[in-house]
């Protein structure tokens, strides 16, 4: 198993390739259109996560000591974002969930490409993906 | 047609957004401001700074007339009848509230107020407010599925119960041009008194409110060229003086006691607190523009924008324009079959292109026609052809990026 941190450098020498914002785009297009999809049966209103823009449903589930992320959202730069984050986050650990600090989201100029409204929505995000691993840790 | 020169009257659209020159589309959210009305901001805060009414001294007198000025153009600006009609209010959001709360201390139970599907949530939260205080009752006109309000069902709804119809002007999202004369009078022949939502058409069409006999009307500075944080309602004389005060304070009174205040009489009733003076006289400016250029000469080149960009839209594959009234102001919303309208603005933004995306605060539009949101352009007087040209061609490739 890669560590967060292994993957978080993966990702980052991925974007540093990319000269253009277009190309950058372009990416996080294709991530989230290979996204997996969703079940139906979790596009559920207690899955949406609140204070994104666009509709981002959650859904979490322990898998031997980790966690194993699935999501989906009817935007696809947003499920280009959920993607990034689910390779980095999923079938980790909780502890290392918890304390994942996620610099990559800073070094590839995402947030920059972001709204200040959809970099709301990225921190929700993050926040309830933490959130999932804490409850799973307590449990 | 007499062209401005949009670089010389709003230096914010020579802005470079993403090593592109920004195309502003966003003007039914707010428009930009006029060169003087940013001059005259600086000067009132450098030379002019004083507050109002009451004050002896030289400064004060300046800052007093100066907003008075104000009021008179407001009244001319609509051909109000009395200057004392104009109050003045930090927006059109302050406007609907102010008549709501004012309501809620007359209506009562078994009183019937009536809004339409296609309102703002501003033009639909302070009714239901004022109803949930009141036990009155809240009536829904519906729209068709060209986004106009289906006036046989107003008919319907319209009775002798019905105390106040509020209906917007223009729709923020549809951009229908309501027939609020034929409203007005239904409303009258009834006995209801009527408030328009005017944010999204004072700029646009000409308002004279004394010829629409119109019992109320709002709108907000910062969508007519003007600064933000300034917003009119216009009352009848008699219905202003009827009504109870809104929000108590200095200003408002005519003497105070501890045991009991009598009121000023109008429009400082309604004006408790120091308002946003330098904003207020900067508005003044504003207003000159728009008569100096005149609203219908303003109109005649935003139907133009228009009519160009709706055929251009409707010449692209998988667009679906929502609101497709006849009789529209220069807003479009449209959608995008299989894309969603955030990826699509976040991408125009990217080559300079300023539009709105969602539900525009009309959520039961949205649920009307099915959709989770639209891309809304919207267009103001310093708009052009070769920015709808540019736009089209950033939408395209956006569409391509995003298929």
């Amino acid at each position: 198993m890669k560590s967060i941190q292994d993957i978080e450098e993966e990702i980052v020498e991925e974007f540093s390739m990319f000269d253009s914002w277009i190309d950058k785009y372009d990416y996080l297009i294709d991530l989230g259109k290979s996204l997996e999809i969703l079940k139906d049966e979790f596009k559920i209103k207690e899955n949406i996560i609140a204070g994104c823009q666009s509709q981002v449903w959650l859904h979490a589930e322990n898998k031997n000591d980790t966690i194993e992320y699935h999501a989906d959202s009817d935007a696809i730069m947003t499920k280009g974002i959920i993607a990034l984050l689910i390779r980095v986050l999923s079938n980790q650990r909780p502890n290392d969930i918890i304390d994942a600090k996620l610099d990559f989201i800073k070094t590839i100029g995402l947030e920059e490409q972001l709204s200040q409204t959809r970099a709301n929505g990225l921190k929700s995000m993050i926040k309830q993906m933490k959130i999932y691993a804490l409850a799973y840790k307590q449990n | 047609m007499k062209m401005i020169d949009p670089k010389k009257s709003f230096p914010i659209l020579d802005t470079i957004v993403n090593e592109n020159k920004l195309v502003y589309f966003d003007n039914a959210a707010t428009t930009q401001k006029h060169h003087s009305v940013v001059d005259e901001i600086t000067k009132f805060y450098n030379k002019e700074n004083s507050n109002i009414h009451r004050g002896v001294h030289y400064l004060s007198q300046l800052s007093t007339k100066k907003f008075e000025e104000s009021r008179a153009a407001v009244k001319n600006f609509i051909n109000a009848k009395h200057n004392h009609e104009i109050i003045f209010t930090k927006g059109t959001t302050e406007s609907i509230n102010l008549l709501a709360s004012c309501y809620s201390k007359i209506l009562k139970s078994g009183d019937e107020i009536i809004i339409s599907e296609m309102e703002h949530h501003s033009n639909i939260v302070p009714w239901q407010m004022c109803c949930e205080n009141t036990g009155a009752k809240l009536k829904i006109i519906p729209i068709t599925e060209l986004g106009e309000l289906d006036l046989n069902e107003f008919k319907n709804l319209v009775s002798s119960k019905t105390k106040l119809v509020s209906i917007t002007h223009i729709s923020n999202s549809l951009g229908t041009i309501n027939p609020i004369e034929k409203i007005i009078n239904i409303s009258h022949e009834n006995g209801a008194k009527v408030l328009i939502d005017g944010a999204q058409a004072a700029a646009h069409v000409n308002v004279d409110v004394q010829y629409l006999n119109v019992d109320y009307y709002c709108f907000s500075a910062h969508k007519l060229y003007g600064p933000t944080g300034v917003g009119v309602l216009y009352g009848k004389e008699n219905l202003l003086n009827y009504l109870p005060p809104y929000q108590g304070g200095g200003e408002m009174i005519q003497e105070v006691t501890l045991e009991k205040t009598t009121y000023a009489c109008l429009p400082h009733k309604f004006e408790a607190g120091t308002p946003n003076i330098g904003g207020v006289i900067a508005f003044k400016k504003a207003i000159d523009f728009l008569t100096e250029t005149k609203v219908e000469t303003m109109k005649e080149h935003e139907d133009h924008l228009l009519n160009y960009s709706t055929d251009s839209l409707n010449s692209i594959n998988g667009i679906r324009i929502i609101g497709t009234s006849k009789k529209k102001s220069a807003i479009i919303s449209f959608t995008v079959e299989n894309i969603h309208h955030y990826d699509l603005g976040l991408i125009l933004d990217k080559m300079g292109v300023a539009i709105r995306t969602g539900h525009h605060c009309t959520q039961p539009v949205m649920k009307k026609f099915n959709i989770a949101g639209t891309s809304r352009v919207s267009f103001a007087y310093y708009n052009t052809t070769e920015e709808v040209d540019y736009f089209i061609v950033a939408l395209k490739k956006a569409i391509k990026m995003l298929s």
